[in-house]
């Protein structure tokens, strides 16, 4: 009967132990009964320090939990089970989330701070009158390059990447849009281009690339490129900050054909329980010093205009990561396509990785 | 003992059977007959079969059958050896050690070890034949493959060699029997069933890598895993994935239809 026993035991203390975790999981929404701020943020996306300077200014306690891509930040907020009072999504992932009734409108009396942000980065196309979503960081797709590895060649276009002497020296970074966004923009067409034509002549271009690259990875690029293993990486603009500040001889460039222009938002999901904390926090976060303290962790471009005069002159003049008006008025902000355009996308960059050299 | 308490005895088994096997298996059917926007249909696998995934299917299948090839013509002398010597519990722990450590760490180490400036090219370099590129080849993907799997493989050939009944061996050579015709006759026979289990457990993982696909083959070997990963996380087409999941459970009981021994009885 003994062994009878301990199988039962095991069997019920694995079927707890699980339950417990599920409301543990779930379990923000208690807790935010008490004066708790439940914070979903992409991974080492912010100071660390001004968390615990906020908690200390407001009394508030802030859980922060980090999601690595859009579709899964949204993917839980869909769920519904935790009590996320703050999300960080991308443009076009509040697009989604908007029309899926998941985020809610945020009170602009409630954020006096938001005079802070460059006029440019308000009322986008994404989110009219800022009523969802508050800019966070922003950046651009392009092209790094070592000089060195390059014998002093210049790449200013992506069409410069199809040059036979960059044989095996390039490194994509592991997304559809991303990677089918740089077919279509050597061909001139938008990034955002629902043609099916078009999007398969891009993959067909794309294939034509296929002896250049080296290897399509995510954040592994960083290293890579700072042990020299390839001349070219094709990466977010604050991934190249972050390689560059490790390394001399790096340029990064963003390609005269056109490219991807993109911003990271502050919303309020409608899993929100402590909206009071929720509005202070958007608040302190827009705060010019704080904005410019976590600008200067996080390596990424703030759109707070006011936090510029508060960070390194050489930081906010390097026109490579705070690029005028005029240097980014060619460049387009991802669209949603649409749950199948999206697929179409997905299935033509399965297939270009599936071709062989 | 009545059939009451016997019922008792198999409950616990039943419970984390039906909790932990059955129930996610059956969601994973389900789901892959669903399309993108949650209408019934049977497109998911009317799309397995068009040009593009027989050809991953193929390819996946390709990989899975060097590894197994690899694995199995390195395990099974080193099986053989560490049976035959004295100190066989500590070779085998040795063997065994490097499965101990996260794959990913051992991942992340091939990556500084294959890249143009590691070791293995320095080593190149000092023997004189030269850098090569190593990462992000199909040769550096079948080998870290073949090292994390040689273990699962090597297991159950040792197991299979060491019952195996040294007279029978004395009685072969000494009835004529070349050391040739012994190893074809004799051991290989007797230890199949070892090496069938060994198969089963490196070619059914091989089919659906997908994180060393990334890391180590930089994405130019592309596998049913990758698939599945790329259709859960970032086009969220739950149907496709899920079909997959479903072939490859399928491929997994022919395999083990086709591998099992008699005598266990198909599972």
């Amino acid at each position: 009967m003994n062994k009878l026993t301990r199988a039962f035991i095991a069997v019920f203390v694995v079927a707890f132990l699980l339950m417990y975790a599920v409301s543990e999981l779930n379990g923000s929404d208690r807790k935010t009964a008490g004066n708790t701020l439940t914070i979903y943020n992409w991974g080492d996306y912010i100071d660390p320090e001004l968390i615990g300077q906020f908690e200390k200014e407001t009394g508030v306690k802030v859980i922060y939990e980090t999601f690595d891509s859009n579709e899964a930040m949204m993917t839980k907020i869909e769920q519904g089970g935790t009590a996320y009072d703050i999300a960080v999504p991308s443009e076009y992932a509040i697009d989604k989330m908007k029309k899926a009734n998941q985020l809610l409108p945020l009170d602009h009396s409630k954020l006096p701070n938001l005079k802070y942000i460059d006029k440019r980065f308000m009322d986008l196309p994404f989110d009219p009158h800022n009523k969802y979503s508050i800019p966070y960081f922003w950046g651009t797709v392009g092209i790094i390059y070592n000089k060195d590895l390059m014998k002093g060649k210049e790449i200013k276009a992506w069409n410069d990447l199809w040059s036979p002497e960059l044989r095996n020296n390039i490194l994509l970074v592991d997304g559809a849009r991303e990677v089918m966004g740089m077919g279509l923009n050597s061909l001139h067409y938008s990034l955002n281009d629902k043609n099916k034509e078009h999007l398969l002549e891009a993959k067909r271009k794309l294939d034509e690339l296929t002896p250049n690259i080296k290897a399509i990875i995510g954040d592994e690029i960083r290293l890579l490129m700072e042990n020299d293993e390839a001349a070219v990486g094709v990466v977010w603009s604050g991934t190249a900050s972050e390689i560059m500040w490790e390394k001399d001889n790096l340029e990064y460039v963003v390609p005269e054909e056109g490219s991807n222009l993109w911003f990271d938002n502050m919303v309020i999901p409608k899993t929100a329980k402590n909206l009071k904390a929720a509005h202070q926090f958007i608040n302190f976060m827009l705060d010019p010093k704080i904005a410019a303290r976590n600008a200067e962790y996080v390596g990424y471009s703030t759109p707070n205009q006011k936090a510029l005069e508060h960070m390194p002159k050489d930081v906010v003049n390097d026109k490579r990561f705070y690029p005028s008006p005029e240097q980014t008025e060619h460049l387009e902000v991802y669209e949603n396509l649409g749950a199948d355009m999206l697929a179409y996308y997905n299935e033509l960059y399965l297939q270009f990785k599936m071709h062989k050299k | 003992m009545n059939s009451k308490t016997r019922l008792f005895y198999l409950l616990p088994y039943v419970l984390w059977i039906g909790l932990f096997v059955v129930t996610p298996i059956l969601l994973v059917v389900y789901y892959s007959f669903f399309d993108l926007h949650g209408n019934f249909t049977f497109a998911n696998y009317e799309k397995l079969f068009t040009f593009v995934y027989m050809k991953m299917i193929a390819s996946s299948f390709w990989y899975a059958f060097l590894i197994t090839v690899f694995c199995l013509l390195i395990a099974y002398p080193a099986a053989y050896f560490i049976t035959k010597t004295k100190y066989k519990q500590l070779l085998l722990l040795l063997v065994i050690l490097p499965s101990w450590i996260n794959l990913l760490l051992k991942a992340y180490a091939f990556l500084g070890i294959f890249s143009t400036y590691g070791a293995a090219n320095n080593f190149l370099e000092v023997v004189g034949i030269g850098a090569q590129q190593i990462l992000f080849t199909d040769f550096s993907f079948v080998f870290v493959s073949v090292y994390i799997f040689i273990p699962f493989m090597l297991l159950p050939i040792f197991n299979a060699l060491d019952k195996l009944n040294p007279a029978l061996i004395d009685a072969s050579r000494d009835l004529g029997a070349s050391a040739w015709t012994t190893f074809r006759k004799v051991v290989f026979p007797l230890t199949l069933s070892g090496v069938k289990s060994g198969v089963q457990a490196v070619f059914i993982p091989a089919l659906s890598l997908f994180m060393i696909t990334r890391l180590i083959a930089g994405n130019r070997v592309i596998t049913l895993g990758t698939a599945i990963e790329q259709h859960f996380l970032v086009t969220q087409d739950w149907g496709m994935g899920s079909a997959i999941a479903v072939f490859l459970i399928i491929t997994m009981f022919v395999i083990m239809i086709v591998t099992g021994t008699r005598k266990r009885g198909i599972q």
